[in-house]
């Protein structure tokens, strides 16, 4: 990992701000992301505890109705081709449904009867109570199977959402939210940067404003007192000058160590 | 078109030995479409694989199916095809034959399932 990886922002206040904002959502985002993990993960661990209770179950079921059919073959002889070969409408047809846990639709499935049955004169020489069982038994075999279907893509369904909001939840927190962390710790770092500058900038005009202040004290003592030494002593003025001099100098001076 | 498909029953088809598909056939799943295509087809010892595989891939696309039965022998010839299949609807359920018990370790949800839970819970 890369401390340079951040977001392209220019550093400023408002950005700054922006960053905030989106930390916090996508700490929100995070949080509920998590949540919602969670409830289909638990949804998910009921599904499969089904899936598994009614695998071992239709075992059962499936044996009792193979069990039906050799007796039914027992007592009305090879009546195989005869189905196979008479099939025309499906009695047993399914319905969808959907249901929803935590914005996740999952199929349903419902099996319904439509229509008569194709072969309710099946078995009328003999063996026709063998063959009612068998038909029972078969279709209560049936309504298991499309209960464990809707289980089962159920089971597919959620096991894909899952993963892509376990990536989800990972990216997050792995991805941005340290990069929006990265992206506010530069801005912070170039925004202090900046008011160092911006201090140090004011600090230099001050000093030069304060030297500018002095120099035209100075300049406007030493015209005073040449006036002043011009009007009283008008002869010497070379000596005026040079004393005026040392004497503003000797007046800088004190007047430094007053202001300073 | 959605809608009304939506409306309409979906079908259960059935990959098996003759027994098991007799067998459902009875309970009423059996239909015959208007293009004499069955929803169901039965394996014998004579069945080729590509046969079984190519019957398993036309049921995969019909859109009339939502459930395919398959005997869990069967599903071991094209167990490729059944592992390539991924998305949830038709489900694509193994169901133990007549003359082979169920074997929950070969079922490919539940092959799925075994990373989350412990294997004891399984075989039960």
């Amino acid at each position: 990992m890369s401390g340079k990886d951040r977001l392209p922002i220019f550093p400023s206040r408002g950005a700054q701000m922006l960053m905030k904002a989106r930390l916090a959502g996508a700490q929100k985002g995070h949080g509920l992301l998590k949540k919602k993990a969670d409830a289909l993960q638990m949804r998910f661990r009921l599904i499969l505890g089904k899936i598994i209770e009614t695998k071992t179950l239709m075992g059962d079921v499936m044996k009792e109705a193979a069990f039906s059919l050799a007796e039914a073959k027992f007592t009305s002889g090879d009546i195989n081709q005869v189905v196979l070969q008479n099939v025309t409408k499906a009695q047993i047809k399914i319905r969808t449904k959907k249901d929803n846990v935590a914005g996740v639709t999952l199929p349903v499935f419902e099996s319904y009867q439509d229509g008569s049955d194709t072969y309710e004169l099946a078995g009328l020489a003999r063996g026709g109570q063998q063959l009612a069982k068998l038909n029972k038994n078969y279709q209560s075999a049936v309504k298991l199977l499309v209960e464990l279907a809707s289980l089962q893509t159920s089971f597919v369904t959620l096991d894909e959402v899952i993963k892509i909001t376990n990536r989800r939840v990972n990216a997050i927190e792995h991805v941005i939210i340290p990069r929006i962390d990265r992206t506010l710790a530069y801005i912070i770092s170039e925004l202090d940067e900046l008011e160092r500058e911006e201090f140090y900038r004011l600090k230099k005009i001050q000093d030069k404003k304060r030297e500018a202040r002095i120099k035209a004290d100075a300049k406007k003592a030493e015209w005073c007192s040449r006036a002043s030494m011009c009007a009283s002593r008008p002869i010497s003025w070379m000596r005026a000058m040079t004393t005026c001099c040392s004497k503003y100098y000797l007046g800088c001076v004190n007047f430094q160590q007053y202001y300073c | 078109m959605a809608l009304h498909s939506a409306i309409k029953g979906k079908l259960i088809s059935v990959i098996g030995d003759e027994d098991t598909c007799v067998g459902f056939l009875l309970g009423g799943v059996g239909e015959i479409n208007k293009n004499r295509h069955p929803n169901f087809m039965v394996v014998d010892k004579n069945t080729a694989v590509s046969e079984l595989e190519d019957c398993f891939k036309r049921f995969l696309k019909r859109d009339d199916i939502d459930i395919i039965l398959i005997n869990q022998n069967c599903a071991e010839l094209i167990r490729h095809v059944i592992d390539a299949h991924t998305s949830p609807v038709p489900a694509v359920l193994e169901i133990p034959s007549k003359d082979h018990p169920y074997d929950a370790s070969k079922d490919s949800i539940l092959r799925r399932a075994r990373g989350m839970f412990n294997p004891e819970d399984l075989v039960r």
